[in-house]
């Protein structure tokens, strides 16, 4: 196996990059991909060290996280459409107002 | 037989080169297109790591289920261009130097810091990440959660349908109740 620094600085090279995506994005789907390619650096590194220590655990939790995150999805692209209806827009410098 | 640390560099740099095209396009599309090779490659490097099933199931749910609602909610409300001008000027700047301060600090702690990481032995038992170990695990220690995740799963698909929902239905309801009441 690759030694887990390396995964460990994958992640964070990936990490970082989904969190300059919702900073510098403002297309509200944009920074929903940014947030899932967040959550699979972190999948990424829970494998790695399911691997390292050879304990299953880790590859469990990847499996939770995915279904957390399929629901997430869903709700959250809900959102987005009915975000839309009201204000024929998804920029997020536009949705500055609680009331739709 | 070629090296593991050849494919993990080769890996990477796809994986960095999507997720960079993901941030960088002009076109919605383009991105959710870099971000479901991302998926797949993140997917072989699961296989990489011993971790068969974990790695098809990245497969099936992210690059396919989750990436196809949303490449569908893109082309459904069309909105794949947006205007680039920004109400923020100092706000990207300032976004760009922030994610290089995080990455050289995460990549110092991570390198040069170093605590003692353990050698990770190069074979692993048998069977380990295979669906029947994964089931295993699953049903044994991990049933409460997994029966948590059923609800999850019920309430996000009653919160989508009703985020959705047109607003008109609201109105047709009240109507009818008028409708039932004048009767």
């Amino acid at each position: 196996m690759v030694p887990i620094e390396y995964y460990l600085g994958l992640s964070a090279v990936l990490f970082t990059l989904g969190a300059l995506g919702v900073l510098i994005r403002r297309n509200a789907i944009i920074i929903f991909m940014s947030i899932e390619l967040m959550l699979n650096s972190a999948n990424l590194l829970f494998v790695a060290f399911a691997r390292l220590y050879e304990s299953m655990s880790g590859q469990i939790f990847v499996f939770f996280v995915m279904a957390v995150a399929a629901a997430e999805v869903a709700v959250g692209l809900a959102l987005i459409v009915a975000i839309f209806r009201t204000k024929q827009s998804i920029d997020v410098d536009e949705i500055n107002m609680l009331k739709g | 037989m070629i090296p593991d640390i050849v494919i993990f560099v080769i890996l990477s740099l796809i994986a960095i080169a999507t997720a960079l095209g993901m941030l960088m396009s002009k076109n919605a599309i383009y991105s959710a297109l870099n971000l479901i090779l991302n998926f797949c490659t993140v997917a072989v490097f699961y296989l990489l790591l011993d971790a068969a099933f974990i790695a098809l199931t990245q497969v099936t749910v992210y690059a396919g289920a989750i990436m196809v609602l949303f490449l569908f909610v893109i082309m459904l409300l069309g909105v794949e261009r947006l205007r680039t001008k920004s109400t923020l000027p100092w706000q990207q700047p300032l976004a760009f130097a922030l994610a290089v301060i995080l990455l050289v600090v995460a990549l110092y702690v991570i390198f040069i810091r170093t605590g003692i990481y353990i050698e990770a032995s190069e074979v692993v038992k048998e069977g380990f990440g295979s669906p029947e170990a994964v089931g295993t695990v699953l049903f044994n220690e991990y049933l409460l959660p997994f029966e948590v995740t059923s609800v999850l799963l019920l309430v996000a698909i009653v919160g989508a349908i009703l985020l959705t929902l047109r607003q008109i239905t609201g109105k047709k309801y009240i109507e009818m109740e008028k409708s039932d009441g004048s009767d």
